[in-house]
């Protein structure tokens, strides 16, 4: 098998993730359940970023650096994820995006 | 150009791949949260395994540990908010299921259609003896930078993801500019200022 198709099978693979992912998020009703969603249209962009790296630039480190940006984007979206959820319930005691549509910029 | 991956790594990439679109799937189909968190899991040590075959074995082992780590505080958050955590009922909680499936499918067929009509470039790349060491010389010279921003960035998140999660902080208890003679504590006996 070529090069070729093995990137484009990786890839198809992480447009599959991708497109799940962006299901999740924009149709869950649950703070926590959208942050999966995001979790994983990042897990495919992680999947993407490795097959970048090997298949098409493996002398230059810039991909293996965007996955640790991803890493981290991650880690950022999950902290900030839950510290909302949880000021959120504090103070309304809600846990659907639906209840809080005023906060609509 | 040949792949210079052997037959084997190309059917291990091929089967995790699957399985990680699966489990991504699973997460939204499954009834209990906690069997939610746990697909997702799957579907992140399946891609873990794909960049393990791919070289990648600091990313590989990175995305492993973080994600077991993190979806283990995310199982102990979907119990705490959720109203069905165990599963016992069937329990959809949607809103436009439709038109979010139609972007989640157009988005998939519009990169598909891109990653099999572009013309990707076929080229002998060299590579290096240890993509670790590739990696931690770019962090600690040519991309600096880039982490230098990552840095800044997770602070900000320390420090906002506190501040959104205390209870009760001295603008909460003193007022917006602080000025307020005696807290306004729901229970009397706070600490002064």
């Amino acid at each position: 098998m070529t090069a070729e198709v093995v990137l484009q099978i990786v890839l198809t693979i992480a447009a599959g993730l991708i497109g799940v992912g962006l299901y999740g998020a924009l149709s869950q009703q649950t703070i926590v359940m959208v942050m999966m969603g995001l979790e994983l249209v990042l897990n495919g962009v992680l999947l993407a970023g490795g097959a970048a790296w090997y298949f098409l630039a493996p002398e230059l480190p810039d991909a293996q650096m965007l996955v640790v940006v991803a890493l981290v984007v991650m880690a950022v979206e999950m902290a900030m994820g839950f510290a909302v959820t949880v000021a959120f319930y504090r103070a309304r005691q809600l846990d659907m995006i639906d209840m809080a549509s005023d906060l609509r910029g | 150009m040949l792949s210079d991956l052997s037959g084997w790594a190309i059917a291990v990439v091929a089967v995790l791949g699957a399985l990680s679109v699966a489990a991504g799937v699973a997460v939204f189909v499954v009834d209990s949260m906690a069997r939610a968190t746990f697909a997702l899991l799957a579907s992140f040590l399946a891609v873990a395994g794909v960049l393990l075959v791919l070289d990648l074995v600091y990313l590989a082992v990175v995305t492993a540990l973080m994600m077991t780590m993190e979806m283990a505080i995310m199982a102990v958050f979907m119990i705490m908010f959720m109203m069905n955590p165990a599963g016992l009922m069937p329990m959809t909680m949607v809103h436009n299921a439709k038109g979010s499936a139609v972007v989640g499918a157009g988005a998939f067929v519009v990169l598909t259609v891109g990653i099999w009509t572009i013309d990707w470039p076929t080229r002998n790349p060299e590579r290096p003896a240890d993509s670790t060491r590739q990696l931690g010389e770019a962090i600690m010279g040519s991309h600096m930078l880039v982490m230098l921003v990552i840095g800044i960035a997770l602070f900000a998140t320390i420090l906002a993801g506190t501040v959104l999660a205390t209870a009760r902080g001295r603008y909460d208890r003193f007022g917006a500019g602080l000025t307020a003679k005696r807290p306004d504590d729901p229970v009397p006996g706070g600490l002064r200022r």
